[in-house]
């Protein structure tokens, strides 16, 4: 952190850069906002909405059509997806499935603020009342007439069609749950009085930014009535609002979602191990892995309120049985997890050295150097790796015949390759740092009989193992800014604008002078002007295609 | 009236070129309103209706060991003999170009685009256009229950190779179950006389209706790019809705219609056994589907683009193999790679024999399909995306002669799909952008 400080204060003190002005300035530096964005709620956003309008019982069995990951998130890719006939088709499924189950005996007691006049019948009056106070929160604002209009009409055909009140209920909740207003996050902007030049998102499009940053879930109906109130526009409400947020149990679900979009771990649920080349590596370690890391990044970074730099070498995790039985060690409490530290001389450091990394980024039945220094340069240092290029001649690598026993001895054949070598230079010294760890994330000291090198060196610092990776990227500036631009895309749902350099700037000055810590980082995100400043719609090109 | 039941098209509508400008200059339209009312046959009493489908595979072929290089005929070498009882339904492409405008060759991905869009992407995961399917899905695809019908055997729904825009993938289904219920289920049957009698299906397609209505409010508040976004939610809904009105006023089935069992839940996965058992299951619902005419069109992937197909317990997958096996000199060949090529291709034929069992009239489902089949690259060890493979496979209603060779010396690939649209009566004149534009069809095939 020091040399870091250091390093900013003597610029600071030499340049005179606008960007490096904003940086070494206190306050936040002006930005020139982006268009408002449309997002598509994402799977967990949907199960987390439906969990906290109508409560956990309700079951959300169903599958949602992938996003694509745009510009290393898919809360990026969410700005720019559709939804596909067949996802319409799963999404009407699973509304049907939800309204049932909310007007089912049981959950209308709870969930229906009113009783009909007649249950064979329809009722406009109770069924107004319930589609005000759900709706409210399904569409993240206040309601206006012809939102009710709709699932009302329905409601009151359908329940004279059935002559059950809660069973016309129920399509006027269905249309409400396959609504666009439900399914995609609509911001809208509105004239910012203090800058003519820029408009600001409205208070309740904050308030859904505010709450799926921080919760992954649609705003509650305190955070609501603040944006009704127009408490969202001003310092003091702002800040009380994200103090309550931030200090909620669900800060640990926003938290949470932050970090399996940065680390990609929703590659979890297509990840396939060979149990025959590694029978310890089933279903229920790879499914506690992905918890492994975010049990550990939420201990760091929010109960201990950690440097952020900590989580690339800190031994301590949470430890299952099934994991225990990969990583060959004891775990304590059978059937739960228990906390658990790796000794001081061991190879594990950091989460890079978790299963969750060194078998996520490997193949099936093998390890990868390669797929493992991408991870590292992508998602933790945010360094674009170029693609391979399209004509490799692989003879030299990984021959079977080969007399190179180790990674290492194979990709340096490889590096002979003067196309291959300019992309392996980036990330096979990191890769191979993790060569003690198998294509499972087991440990092992040989390959094939040879003894495993695995030191090697990041931008520079070279290390001789896998803790000395961790720290090399502990003390590397990228990883810090890393962090910093991908929580800002984050909350924003968009890439960053160009407009918004002196603004990242400053924020990783300030995120240095907090001690690196996610905490004040995320509120100083959520409380920022940066945050709101919406400029003027960017026409896009549309697709083509026969004529 | 539902807002999904538009103003029927005509004939007379078609004759007048009144299909948005589209047809002016063009052959006419093979549409579906050129089909009897019962949709069993064209107004000439020809049988119908024609079916279109993709099917994806991975990893080329090994040279000189798939297809016999004489033109005169097609003869099928060791990699593709499980083709060759299939050969007289088949038409092989080969040496058709997929030129690159400059653009890199992103490797496992250009070709494939290329093949689908006659574009080439300009970045990795690019999907520059929509794909054939989609564009022949737009045009023969209404009438049927579902519009497409798209399935993978990897186990990951992201591994499809179908999609109106890099943004708007269609997921395939990866569970034989899972489509099972969604084509044959209880609520899901359209020729399940108790589905068409099911109330319910009338208060969904209000439900539906009721969300189309909030399309002009809602999209006044978007720009141009985000109401193109929600251009397509909304038709997915229109589409929707029409699915509920097909099944509820059902479809002519043909006579094979069969309700299928259903299948066990087996594991999904990239193990090369599972693969098969999904690949296997899914076709023979499919052809089942198609039978029953819950669908005209559909998408199989067989394998993912870096396919990771693999034997249990080996280390190497089928991608990894490509590049890092050493080519065994005396067969002249990878023989690992070239294991899994002979697997993929058997699970071709498997597709096609699927085809050729249910029977339509005096001919086959096969003779009733066009299948259009193509790989990624030609030879996965390189990269290559020149010569990649293409196949039509069927004889589209009697509209495609097959059993031939057909040699591109070279012409770029969008040839074959621009033939393939013509085929199946899309009013398309040219296809492609840059270097792929084509306005030549490959008349050789042609009836």
């Amino acid at each position: 952190m020091m040399r870091v400080r250091s390093r900013l204060a003597l610029i600071c003190s030499l340049l005179s850069g606008a960007s490096l002005l904003a940086a070494c300035s206190r306050s936040e530096p002006p930005t020139t906002g982006a268009p408002v964005t449309v997002r598509r709620l994402t799977e967990a956003q949907y199960r987390n909405a439906v969990a906290d309008i109508f409560g956990n019982q309700i079951v959300v069995a169903g599958r949602f059509d992938p996003i694509v990951r745009t510009a290393g998130l898919l809360a990026v890719g969410a700005g720019r997806a559709t939804i596909t006939p067949f996802g319409v088709e799963r999404f009407a499924a699973l509304a049907h499935s939800i309204a049932r189950q909310v007007v089912a005996p049981g959950n209308r007691e709870l969930l229906i603020p009113c009783q009909p006049a007649a249950p064979a019948a329809g009722d406009d009056g109770c069924a107004t009342l319930f589609f005000q106070q759900a709706g409210r929160l399904l569409y993240r604002r206040a309601l206006r007439p012809d939102d009710i209009a709709t699932p009302l009409k329905i409601a009151r055909a359908a329940a004279a069609a059935r002559q059950d009140f809660y069973g016309g209920l129920a399509y006027g909740l269905q249309v409400m749950l396959t609504s666009p207003e439900f399914l995609f996050i609509t911001e809208n902007a509105e004239a910012d009085p203090a800058n003519k030049d820029v408009r600001r998102l409205d208070g309740f499009s904050r308030a859904s930014r505010l709450s799926f940053m921080l919760w992954n879930t649609t705003p509650d109906s305190t955070l609501l009535a603040a944006a009704e109130q127009g408490e969202l526009a001003g310092q003091d409400g702002l800040e009380q609002q994200v103090d309550r947020m931030m200090g909620s149990a669900r800060f640990k679900q926003g938290v949470r979602a932050f970090f399996t979009d940065m680390l990609s771990l929703d590659d979890f649920s297509t990840l396939e191990k060979d149990t025959l080349i590694y029978p310890a590596f089933g279903l229920a370690a790879a499914e506690d892995s992905r918890e492994q890391v975010l049990r550990t990044l939420i201990d760091e970074l929010v109960t201990r309120d950690s440097d952020y730099r900590d989580i690339f070498t800190t031994r301590r995790t949470f430890m299952t049985v099934p994991l225990g039985m990969v990583y060959r060690v004891p775990a304590t409490r059978p059937g739960g997890w228990a906390p658990f530290e790796f000794a001081a001389d061991d190879p594990r450091a950091g989460i890079q050295t978790q299963l969750s990394f060194v078998a996520l980024h490997s193949h099936p039945g093998k390890s990868s150097p390669t797929l493992r220094g991408k991870a590292i340069r992508e998602l933790l240092l945010c360094q674009k790796v170029p693609d391979p290029p399209g004509n490799v001649n692989f003879d030299n690598f990984n021959n079977p015949n080969s007399p190179n026993k180790t990674a290492r001895l194979r990709l340096a054949a490889h590096a002979t390759d003067p196309a291959c070598a300019g992309c392996h230079k980036l990330m096979d010294p990191i890769g191979l740092a993790l060569e003690n760890f198998d294509g499972a994330g087991q440990i092992r000291l040989t390959e094939n009989g040879e003894r495993i090198d695995a030191s090697g060196d990041l931008n520079g610092i070279k290390f001789a193992d896998a803790r000395g990776l961790g720290q090399a990227m502990r003390e590397d500036p990228a990883a810090t800014s890393c962090v910093v631009r991908r929580a800002y895309t984050y909350a924003a749902g968009r890439p960053i604008d160009k407009g918004e350099r002196d603004w990242l700037a400053y924020l990783e000055q300030s995120f240095a002078d907090d001690g690196y810590r996610l905490r004040p980082l995320l509120r100083r995100i959520a409380l920022s002007n940066a945050l709101q400043t919406i400029s003027k719609l960017k026409p896009e090109p549309r697709a083509g295609g026969a004529t | 009236m539902s807002f999904l039941i538009k103003k029927p098209v005509t004939r007379r509508a078609v004759l007048r070129g009144a299909m948005g400008g589209t047809t002016l200059g063009v052959a006419l339209p093979f549409l579906d309103c050129f089909l009897s009312d019962s949709g069993r046959a064209l107004a000439s009493g020809a049988p119908l209706p024609v079916r279109f489908g993709t099917w994806f595979w991975s990893m080329g072929h090994t040279p000189n060991h798939a297809v016999h290089p004489d033109a005169s005929k097609l003869a099928f070498l060791e990699e593709c003999q499980s083709l060759t009882p299939h050969a007289a339904h088949i038409n092989y492409f080969g040496q058709f170009n997929s030129p690159l405008d400059g653009r890199p060759n992103h490797v496992h991905h250009t070709g494939w685009v290329s093949c689908r869009t006659a574009t080439a992407p300009i970045a990795p995961g690019d999907i520059p256009a929509p794909t054939i399917d989609v564009l022949v899905s737009d045009a023969i695809g209404g009438s049927t229950r579902f519009k497409s019908i798209d399935m993978t055997c990897t186990g990951n729904p992201r591994d499809s190779f179908t999609a109106r825009n890099t943004h708007s993938r269609n997921a395939g289904e990866v569970s034989p179950l899972a489509l099972y219920t969604r084509l044959f289920g209880a609520s899901g049957d359209a020729n399940n006389a108790a589905a068409k009698a099911d109330p319910d299906l009338m208060l969904q397609q209000s439900v539906l209706s009721g969300i189309g209505d909030q399309r002009q409010r809602f999209e006044r508040r978007l720009g141009a790019a985000d109401r193109a976004r929600l251009d397509e939610y909304f038709t997915s809904i229109r589409q929707l809705e029409n699915q509920l009105a097909v099944q509820q006023r059902g479809v002519p089935a043909g006579a094979a219609c069969v309700r299928p069992v259903a299948p066990q839940d087996g594991p999904i996965g990239l193990e090369i056994p599972v693969a098969q058992a999904n690949h296997d299951a899914m076709s023979q619902l499919l052809v089942m589907a198609l039978a029953c005419n819950q669908t005209r069109v559909f998408n199989m992937a067989f394998n993912n683009a870096l396919s990771s197909l693999r034997r249990p317990g080996t280390a190497y997958t089928h991608h990894t193999l490509t590049h890092e096996e050493a080519v065994d000199q005396k067969l002249g060949y990878q023989p690992e790679a070239f294991w899994f090529n002979c697997r993929v291709m058997e699970a071709l034929a498997g597709f096609i024999d699927k085809f050729t069992r249910v029977k339509e009239g005096p001919g086959t489902l096969l003779d009733n399909t066009l299948i259009f089949a193509h790989a990624e690259t030609s030879y996965a060890k390189l990269h290559a995306v020149d010569n990649i493979p293409v196949m039509m496979i069927g004889k589209a209603g009697g509209r495609l002669k097959t059993g031939h060779h057909i040699i591109g010396h070279g012409d770029p690939i969008s040839r074959i799909g621009l033939t393939a649209m013509q085929v199946m009566g899309l009013p398309v004149e040219k296809w492609g952008t840059g270097s792929q534009q084509t306005s030549k069809t490959i008349t050789e095939i042609l009836v």
